[in-house]
């Protein structure tokens, strides 16, 4: 497992990852806040309290959303 | 006796929603909120920045013991990404309120109704209490009550454009044959157009570049919540009927004369 890596889609954007991670720590990894904002994978929402037991895998699309200014 | 209407299990006194989009400054549109009198503020939902994910979110700046956040699903060309795009919302605040925004056409913004209803009757299955934008269409306004979304928002003009109610014959027939609220959504430009939509009798309205884009917009608020509250005062009121000829106000009779009789 150590070294091993996953390729995932994040807001778009692809990277390469720890193999392994959970949301709680993919959030950690890239600085983000977790209040404030909401996380999807693969299209379903991850509901905030499964952060720290929702797996990362390869070729996942995560989103990560927040509230902006809108009518 | 208090003036009040429901929206689902949301009851409001106020009659005016508000955006948050296209302010000048966050003070700015804090003091027109403030100002509005509004008690549900809008807010969009998008993508945080990678390289700045501590970036500000539109909840630092809206007190929540005081407004009700609506999100939208502004941006959204599919019912797919406006059921996504709610379902996070309401992850995000809490809430199972959402103003469904399927856009079909970039210019225009006009809604594409097929998606929208489609996307409406997947949000109203999963509990939410839907808020739909939609053109001044009375048919798609029955369907989209009839798949149990909690108000209908028909377009007063484009949105953005300040044409103000383009077609208050089709706003009419929308709220005499509606169950549920009718909220004018967009194209209100200016306090004349505000009270003008609530003569029409619809339930409220739905502003933002309106207030956001005035020269002052603390001021633009402050009018639109006067306008809003007399143009329901004056549907409520009933108005006189209009007449071609002119019909005194003062007695005809005993007029003084200077004919010598």
């Amino acid at each position: 497992m150590h070294g091993e890596t996953v390729l995932v889609t994040i807001n778009g954007d692809r990277r390469t990852m720890p193999a392994g991670m959970t949301v709680e720590r993919l959030l950690e990894r890239l600085e983000a806040a977790p209040a404030g904002i909401a996380v999807a994978k693969n299209g379903h929402v991850v509901q905030r309290s499964s952060f720290g037991s929702e797996r990362i895998d390869d070729g996942d699309r995560i989103e990560i959303i927040k509230a902006v200014a809108g009518g | 006796m208090t003036d009040t209407f429901n929206i689902g299990k949301y009851e409001f006194t106020s009659r005016l929603i508000v955006g948050t989009g296209k302010y000048p400054t966050m003070e700015a549109m804090q003091a027109a909120h403030d100002a509005s009198g509004a008690q549900m503020v809008t807010v969009a939902i998008r993508r945080i920045a990678l390289d700045d994910p501590r970036g500000k979110s539109m909840l630092d700046f809206i007190d929540r013991a005081k407004y009700a956040i609506l999100p939208n699903t502004a941006g959204c060309y599919t019912a797919d990404e406006a059921v996504l795009t709610a379902q996070l919302a309401r992850e995000l605040l809490d809430t199972d309120l959402v103003k469904l925004e399927v856009i079909g056409d970039a210019r225009t913004l006009y809604p594409d109704t097929r998606e929208t209803l489609a996307a409406a009757e997947r949000l109203v299955k999963d509990g939410f209490t839907v808020l739909p934008y939609i053109l001044d269409d009375p048919v798609a306004c029955k369907q989209l009550e009839e798949i149990g979304c909690s108000a209908v928002m028909p377009l007063a003009a484009p949105i953005g454009s300040g044409l103000g109610v383009c077609n208050p014959y089709s706003i009419r027939i929308i709220k005499e044959g509606a169950h549920v609220p009718v909220i004018v959504d967009a194209g209100v430009g200016t306090a004349s157009d505000a009270a003008m939509a609530m003569e029409l009798g619809i339930d409220a309205l739905l502003m933002n570049t309106g207030i956001a884009a005035a020269r002052d917009p603390a001021l633009m608020a402050e009018a639109m919540r006067d306008a809003v509250a007399a143009g329901r005062k004056a549907f409520l009121a009933g108005r006189m009927e209009k007449r071609l000829y002119a019909n005194a106000s003062s007695p005809m009779r005993d007029l003084i004369s200077t004919a010598g009789a």
